[in-house]
């Protein structure tokens, strides 16, 4: 494994209920850089989060982080190895029942032993890089959806991990918030030397903010390359995806029997 | 025509054997489950903290349904014992039929099944709607492990609120019968505690009763975590485990009240 590369896939399959999710898929995460995995809703790209994460198992191939093949860990090493990692969910996944102090708290006082006063210090820390300092006593149910995103962004980063995970981090957000929280990504994985992954079909935000860009389709990846290189991308596919066309390689239509065979079968039942 | 028959018959015992088959497996995965709890509660007792806070929320916040039901299922012990005693001339002994009654089965069995409707179905509710909204998940991934930190502290809060629960129920199921009995038909008050304090055995009565109360909230909180953690992360997956917390819980307090009595109870 090369020293630069953080995470690398090889040849990785993932079937669910004899149904392959993920075929052949090769990616490397450098150190320090900001890769984008891009692709339809259900093409498999938060089955790559999870399994990077050994949330899930392969079926075949490998994933390592930092050099270990997640899949192989017992237990107490892939504990060890998420202390490291942190991952913001398409919808926060703040826990309700705390408050956004204790959301962000969480982790130091599960895993560290550092007094109260110093936690405080840096829960205010995580929450200022954020901005939302002044709302360290709300709980999470009095947050709009782009500020619960920038809390989980502040409570995923509490224990400055070397990999930063986001599920779909630009999903139902508005536009200031949306440039907010690409903004923060950016900055924030340059400020903590950290490497990312950023799962998204938001193809203007993400192209901005991200340093390399893979392209999944049913499984598959269809393309790589840098953000200018997306832009400018012949391939159907990726074409279709960046410039938003509803006509191309991507039906528009579930996969179904034609429109009128399936107008006469209903007129036929009706008598 | 026969052979439809055939066809139809074999699908209809396949999906009976499907579903069969599926409830022992899931049964196999509830052990594997309870034992994991049990594995992983050295963080709910070594932080007891987690655990006072959820004897907080499934017992204390059941404290009103519990008392105001003992109460009246005292009363109505109260007048239903009165009016078979006197049929026999022997109504001094209400004290006895009525702290009998609710020290030996109703106090345990009815704060179970009233648990189970209040506590049991709150605590699936959480769980299944922190899975659905992937806290669990969320938690997973800060290396903090789900079933020690969530499910077991809720299991223990449970188990230890149910025999504390099941003790006042009966304190004031006997209350009732008091009020009913003592106060409002005039048995003789002396009688009523006297006889209640010469018949009700420690050993016999009450520390079985509360065995029984211990029992079921390990049943309740066992049936409740588990739904919780299995429910299909979706409104109606976690709806649909709730009812079946309630209804699972409910069947096995009454299964396993009859198990237990049939051991405590000899007839002496």
């Amino acid at each position: 494994m090369s020293q630069e590369s953080l995470v690398e896939i090889r040849d990785l399959n993932f079937t669910y209920d004899s149904r392959p999710v993920l075929t052949g898929i090769n990616m490397t995460i450098p150190r320090g850089k900001v890769v984008a995995v891009m692709g339809i809703s259900g093409c498999g790209k938060t089955t790559t989060l999870r399994l990077i994460g050994g949330q899930l198992k392969p079926t075949s191939g490998t994933v390592r982080v930092g050099g270990k093949v997640v899949h192989e860990l017992d237990s107490d090493g892939l504990y060890d190895l998420r202390r490291r990692m942190g991952m913001l969910f398409q919808f926060g996944a703040l826990f309700t029942d705390m408050s956004v102090y204790d959301n962000i708290a969480f982790q130091m006082r599960e895993h560290t032993n550092l007094p109260e006063t110093l936690i405080h210090d840096l829960v205010l820390m995580k929450l200022h890089a954020v901005g939302l300092r002044g709302a360290h006593h709300l709980m999470p149910a009095e947050l709009s959806g782009g500020m619960a995103r920038r809390v989980a962004l502040a409570r995923a980063i509490a224990l400055d991990p070397m990999l930063m995970m986001y599920d779909e981090p630009f999903a139902g957000l508005d536009p200031i918030s949306l440039a907010i929280v690409g903004e923060l990504i950016r900055k924030l994985n340059d400020a903590l030397g950290a490497s990312s992954i950023v799962v998204t079909h938001d193809v203007q935000e993400s192209l901005k903010i991200v340093d390399y860009v893979y392209f999944v389709s049913e499984g598959r990846i269809v393309a790589e390359g840098t953000a200018e290189d997306m832009k400018n991308s012949e391939v159907p596919y990726v074409h279709q995806f960046v410039w938003g066309e509803a006509d191309g390689p991507v039906p528009f239509q579930y996969p179904s029997r034609p429109y009128g065979q399936e107008l006469m079968a209903s007129a036929v039942r009706r008598g | 025509m026969r052979c439809v028959v055939d066809n139809q018959l074999t699908r209809a015992l396949r999906g009976l054997g499907q579903q069969f088959t599926s409830r022992i497996w899931r049964l196999g995965f509830a052990s594997r489950f309870f034992l994991a709890v049990l594995l992983h509660s050295g963080t709910a007792l070594r932080r007891l903290h987690l655990t006072i806070r959820e004897i907080y929320f499934t017992g204390v916040l059941s404290l009103i349904i519990i008392l105001v039901s003992g109460l009246f299922v005292g009363m109505v012990l109260g007048l239903q014992g009165y009016d078979t005693l006197a049929r026999y001339g022997s109504t001094e002994a209400l004290g006895v039929l009525v702290s009998l009654s609710l020290v030996r089965e109703l106090g345990p069995v009815v704060a179970a099944l009233l648990f189970a409707s209040r506590a049991g179905s709150a605590i699936t509710a959480e769980i299944g709607m922190m899975k659905a909204t992937e806290q669990l998940s969320a938690m997973e991934m800060m290396a903090v492990d789900p079933i020690a930190r969530v499910v077991a502290p809720r299991f223990w809060g449970g188990v230890i609120s149910m025999p504390l629960l099941a003790a006042l129920f009966s304190a004031m199921g006997i209350f009732g019968g008091y009020l009913v009995g003592v106060q409002l038909i005039g048995v003789d008050e002396g009688s009523f505690w006297s006889q209640m304090q010469a018949a009700v055995d420690f050993r016999e009565d009450i520390v079985n009763g509360v065995i029984k109360s211990f029992v079921f909230g390990i049943i309740v909180s066992w049936v409740a975590v588990f739904e919780g953690y299995d429910a299909e992360p979706t409104a109606e997956g976690v709806s649909g485990a709730t009812t079946r917390t309630v209804v699972t819980s409910s069947l096995a307090i009454l299964a396993a009240d009859f198990i237990l009595t049939a051991f405590m109870f000899t007839g002496t």
